[in-house]
């Protein structure tokens, strides 16, 4: 039971895995250019595990803005993360206390859009290893970018940049083909988050929580007029 | 920023990203969820995917957006026809990689 639940885990958890290294490589590079000790880089993505704001906070670090403002954006940043936990929670009600403190640490965006679109149940096991999984591939790139630098040429690491990505698309893919509204709900995410940020006045961040909130309050008012059960993955 | 520690700045940024994590699991897993919630909760990782690849999927290769589109290309392609999801994460590294050597 056990064994196959880990198992379910690494086949899950390994796209992530292969995406989250390299950017976590260029991750440990930048730090190491913007300054960061070794510990300090290999804190950032071991207790704060959340890639874009780590990106941004070096950012502003070189900009010199100060320690309050950048935790300001991080939470902006970060707090996409609270629907998205939302969103998940409400199919692992069952899970005890001490776990819920674990599984919620493990929430970024690609876990949570793998979690989400799993079929089978969500078992303590399998959503802590999916988490681990992508937290080693988050934690040893960052290392492995800060001590060996720039052991990836310049156009592989751009070109893994996509990685990310795809695994979002590769995980859409079956929702989108199944059910049409979830293609149209998807792609008026994306058509408000260009329009969003193309008008430049939200903070980072915030224009992906804007399109959850609108596209998710459409969702719901589709689904009590038209109640379907392809919207129901869970 | 030499001789300044981060370490005062990784534990705030902790702080902010982890508590936003963890609430929603303490308030959210106890409630009673009205239908329109729970629409509301099922549809945002739809609306989240949506918006985290559009339009940032282009800037993923700065000097070259069309290689990155093409990379995501491949996997919409792919995932037409077949599942799965690690074929279409490295085919659309290979096929960004080859767009942009040449």
């Amino acid at each position: 039971m056990l064994r196959s639940e880990l198992r379910e885990a690494v086949r899950n958890g390994l796209p992530i895995f292969i995406g989250y290294f390299p950017a976590a490589v260029a991750f440990g590079l930048l730090a190491k250019t913007s300054g960061a000790t070794l510990l300090e880089a290999f804190l950032f993505s071991a207790v704060v595990f959340a890639g874009a704001s780590q990106f941004i906070a070096l950012n502003l670090l070189v900009t010199g803005v100060g320690t309050v403002g950048i935790i300001l954006t991080t939470l902006l940043v970060n707090f996409r993360h609270f629907l998205m936990g939302a969103s998940l929670s409400t199919r692992m009600t069952d899970l005890p206390g001490r776990l819920q403190a674990l599984v919620a640490f493990g929430v970024t965006d690609e876990t949570f859009s793998v979690l989400s679109f799993y079929k089978g149940k969500l078992t303590p096991a399998f959503v802590l290893g999916v988490q681990f999984i992508a937290y080693s591939g988050w934690v040893s790139g960052t290392l492995a970018g800060y001590l060996a630098g720039g052991f990836m040429p310049e156009v592989l690491t751009q070109s893994m940049g996509v990685a990310l990505y795809s695994l979002l698309l590769a995980i859409l893919m079956p929702e989108v083909k199944s059910s049409l509204r979830s293609l149209f709900l998807a792609l008026g995410a994306g058509a408000l988050n260009t329009l969003l940020i193309a008008m430049d006045f939200l903070p980072k961040g915030w224009t992906i929580i804007v399109c959850i909130l609108v596209v998710s309050t459409a969702g719901a008012l589709l689904s009590i007029k038209y109640p379907a059960p392809e919207v129901n993955h869970g | 920023m030499d001789n300044v520690s981060l370490i005062p700045l990784i534990l705030g940024m902790t702080a902010v990203t982890y508590l936003p994590r963890l609430a929603p699991f303490l308030c959210f897993s106890k409630l009673k969820i009205s239908p329109f919630m729970d629409g509301f909760l099922k549809t945002i990782p739809v609306a989240a995917i949506g918006a985290l690849i559009i339009p940032g999927a282009a800037s993923a290769t700065p000097d070259m957006p069309l290689a990155a589109i093409a990379g995501m290309g491949f996997t919409l392609v792919y995932g037409l026809f077949r599942g799965g999801i690690i074929i279409p994460v490295l085919g659309s590294v290979a096929v960004t990689y080859l767009i942009l050597i040449y």
